[in-house]
């Protein structure tokens, strides 16, 4: 689960790492009173400035025009006005961009340097990882693409932490002098403890910055958490901004299915992530283009497949289905008889390639053959399945 | 004729008077593995199927000689489970459970690194040698003994290529899923060697998705140290970057992991790519044919 900036400044402030003085608005009225309460707490005169940003889960918002400098409350309200509600594109979204969700309006730092310092997990060793790089403000993968010299790579111990060697290894790195020193291993410890106290998977400030009066300052905060341990973690989890996610993905979710949408016109439903992305595969070998990716789970009962169904056909671009299900526990015959039932239930039209394989399987194709459903085709081989769901769909 | 495990290996169930467990150790112990206790704390002295639950796996260990475990606990659980399995030394602990927190599983490895515990899994099918063991939720039927070694990130994708290469006549020494999520207990690399050294296995089936770079460092290890040919089917080309396409571990993050690199990288070592999914059983028959004589099962 990804948070926004103003969520992952929030944990930095309470963990320690230093941020800018910011407050976050959902409306124009409240981002115009928050510029003055800012203005109060930084001291500002009469010009006082203040940036302010676009909240959406992607970076790359500067160049979009999302991140604008105000000058007075009028200012803010007008900016606030102009970025609230409204999809930005950014380099990191679909085309049609995500919807600015809040403003952050946060003091302007004045900078020397720009840095990059990031937590992960290095999934191969099995351990998190901190990774720094005197190149920061710029996009990490461009700079580990093309310099990966640039960035330095040292391992955390889960039990021990991250020794002594390696914080100075990091400052060293990130061209800190000594009084810095002290203050970027502060900020990796307090990064670290952030990451295990609230399942981080990815906690990436980019960039930190030297201000021009020699301070280390997060200007910007990306927190990405393990959904898997969100359970241990319900005050975060409810921070979880659904406008961010794709509508269909977001109802799937709620029901157990893995969809996510792709731009052709076959609708897939598979059981299995490896199966569901190696059926996507084959359709596109056969000259097709998938709509989805599916996976309808391990327990696909008859209820399940009917939602599978419906998610599918709320993608006006699907002009045709294939059902790839290899029964193993899950009986083929089952499966059979909950896509008639799906099929009927929802008063499908689209043709419908099936292909089952596995447990009970004659059965299941011999309860699909009976049912002589004009628009669904049972075929035994994938390969034969693609090749007329291809053909179907065109 | 297998890895890992063989007909005298002793499981243990973890989990097994929950509904999965339940299940699962019954048609575990159709297939001929020798389920020989199960844990559930609380619920020691009862039993699932005539085999006998305990309270800890210490306890279930010492009844039962037991040398493997299945789990098959609730993720929020789960860890918790697994070291008590490594704390008990048990050899061999395969995770089925799916969902696990990622730094649950950094501390799961930290616990068993350096020690001769071999974890599979988690979010995995588990592991079966055709007619000897299967600790696991997979089919056994599909399966058939033989020669190919099988690995694979998936669960439905690998019944599938198995039941492929049963139709080719290709039957298999050991098939492994090693889990789609970002931690494993055990990477292709660790398992690759098992099968280089197993007389048995004449060839190995690799089945990888995109994200991660386990594909990658498989094909280093294929390159300097595999004598036996070794056959890939790489899911995941279709998919788009930066989405989680089911399994934890799917993404492709900023353009790397993705599966044209790895299909690149394997080919670069030696590897033979199978484009198709449907096709990795004639692909496998055709390739061992013209190499030699493959020992092929009666069916």
């Amino acid at each position: 689960m990804k948070l926004h900036e103003y969520q992952a400044k929030q944990l930095f402030a309470t963990a320690g790492i230093p941020v800018p003085r910011g407050v976050v608005a959902t409306t124009r009225d409240e981002a115009a009173g928050n510029y003055e309460t800012l203005k109060r707490q930084c001291g500002g005169g009469e010009a006082f400035a203040c940036n302010v940003k676009a909240q959406l889960h992607a970076g790359g918002r500067g160049k979009a025009g999302g991140v604008l400098v105000a000058r007075s409350a009028q200012e803010t309200s007008a900016h606030a006005a102009a970025l609230l509600g409204r999809r930005l594109v950014t380099k990191q979204t679909a085309p049609d961009g995500l919807p600015i969700s809040a403003v952050l309006l946060d003091e302007r730092i004045a900078v020397a340097r720009e840095l990059y310092l990031a937590l992960t997990i290095d999934r191969f060793n099995a351990r998190p990882i901190a990774l720094a790089s005197h190149c920061g403000g710029i996009d990490i993968e461009e700079v580990a693409a093309s310099r990966p010299q640039a960035i330095l790579r040292e391992g955390i111990d889960i039990v021990d932490g991250i020794p002594d060697a390696s914080l100075s290894r990091i400052a060293e790195t990130l061209g800190c002098i000594p009084e810095q020193a002290e203050a970027c291993g502060r900020i990796v410890r307090a990064m670290w403890r952030l990451f295990e106290s609230t399942d981080a998977s990815l906690i990436e400030i980019n960039p930190l910055v030297v201000t021009d009066d020699g301070r280390l300052m997060a200007l910007d905060a990306k927190v990405t958490l393990d959904d898997n341990a969100l359970f241990r973690h319900p005050d975060l989890a409810a921070w979880r901004d659904e406008s961010q996610e794709q509508p269909l993905e977001l109802r799937a979710g709620r029901i157990g299915i893995s969809y996510v949408g792709l731009d052709g016109t076959i609708g897939c439903l598979v059981n299995g992530a490896g199966l569901a992305m190696a059926t996507n595969d084959i359709i596109k070998l056969s000259g097709g283009s998938p709509a989805n990716f599916l996976d309808v789970g391990g327990g696909a009962n008859v209820e399940q497949v009917t939602n599978a169904f419906s998610i599918i056909l709320a993608d006006p671009r699907v002009k045709a289905i294939l059902v790839n299900i290899f029964g193993g526990i899950m009986r083929c015959d089952w499966i059979a008889q909950g896509l008639l039932n799906a099929t009927q239930q929802l008063e499908m039209k689209l043709p419908i390639v099936v292909r089952l394989q596995g447990t009970n399987v004659e059965e299941g194709r011999r309860l699909l053959a009976g049912a002589a459903r004009l628009n669904l085709v049972s075929v035994d081989e994938l390969a034969d399945a693609a090749r007329r769901v291809v053909v179907l769909a065109k | 004729m297998s890895i890992l495990v063989d007909r005298y290996t002793r499981v243990i169930v973890q989990g097994i008077t929950g509904q999965a467990g339940a299940f699962h150790a019954e048609r575990m112990l159709e297939d001929k593995t020798r389920v020989v206790g199960g844990v559930t704390p609380g619920k020691g002295g009862s039993a699932v199927h005539k085999v006998p639950v305990f309270n800890t796996v210490q306890e279930a260990v010492k009844a039962t000689g037991a040398n493997a475990t299945v789990i098959f606990v609730p993720a929020r659980f789960a860890c918790e489970a697994i070291l008590e399995a490594i704390d008990a030394r048990l050899p061999l602990i395969v995770v089925i459970t799916e969902g696990i927190p990622t730094l649950d599983m950094v501390r799961v490895r930290r616990r068993v690194a350096g020690a001769a515990i071999r974890v599979i899994g988690p979010n995995c099918p588990g592991l079966i040698s055709p007619g000897a063991c299967k600790i696991g939720i997979m089919p056994g039927y599909i399966h058939r003994p033989g020669a190919i070694g099988v690995l694979s990130r998936s669960g439905t994708l690998t019944y599938d290529a198995v039941y492929q290469l049963t139709q080719a006549g290709l039957g298999q020494s050991t098939c492994i899923g090693i889990g789609g999520d970002p931690v494993l207990g055990s990477s292709f690399i660790h398992l690759l060697p098992f099968f280089e050294q197993d007389g048995e296995t004449e060839a190995v089936v690799l089945i990888g998705e995109i994200g991660g770079t386990e594909e990658e460092e498989a094909a280093a290890f294929i390159k300097a140290h595999m004598t036996k040919p070794v056959f890939a089917f790489v899911a995941g080309r279709m998919a788009p970057r930066e989405k989680r396409m089911g399994h934890a571990g799917a993404i492709v993050a900023g353009g790397k992991g993705t599966a044209a690199e790895k299909i690149a990288t394997l080919k670069a070592a030696g590897v033979t790519i199978v484009e198709s999914p449907a096709d990795i059983g004639h692909v496998v028959k055709a390739a061992l044919s013209s190499r030699r004589h493959v020992r092929t099962t009666v069916r």
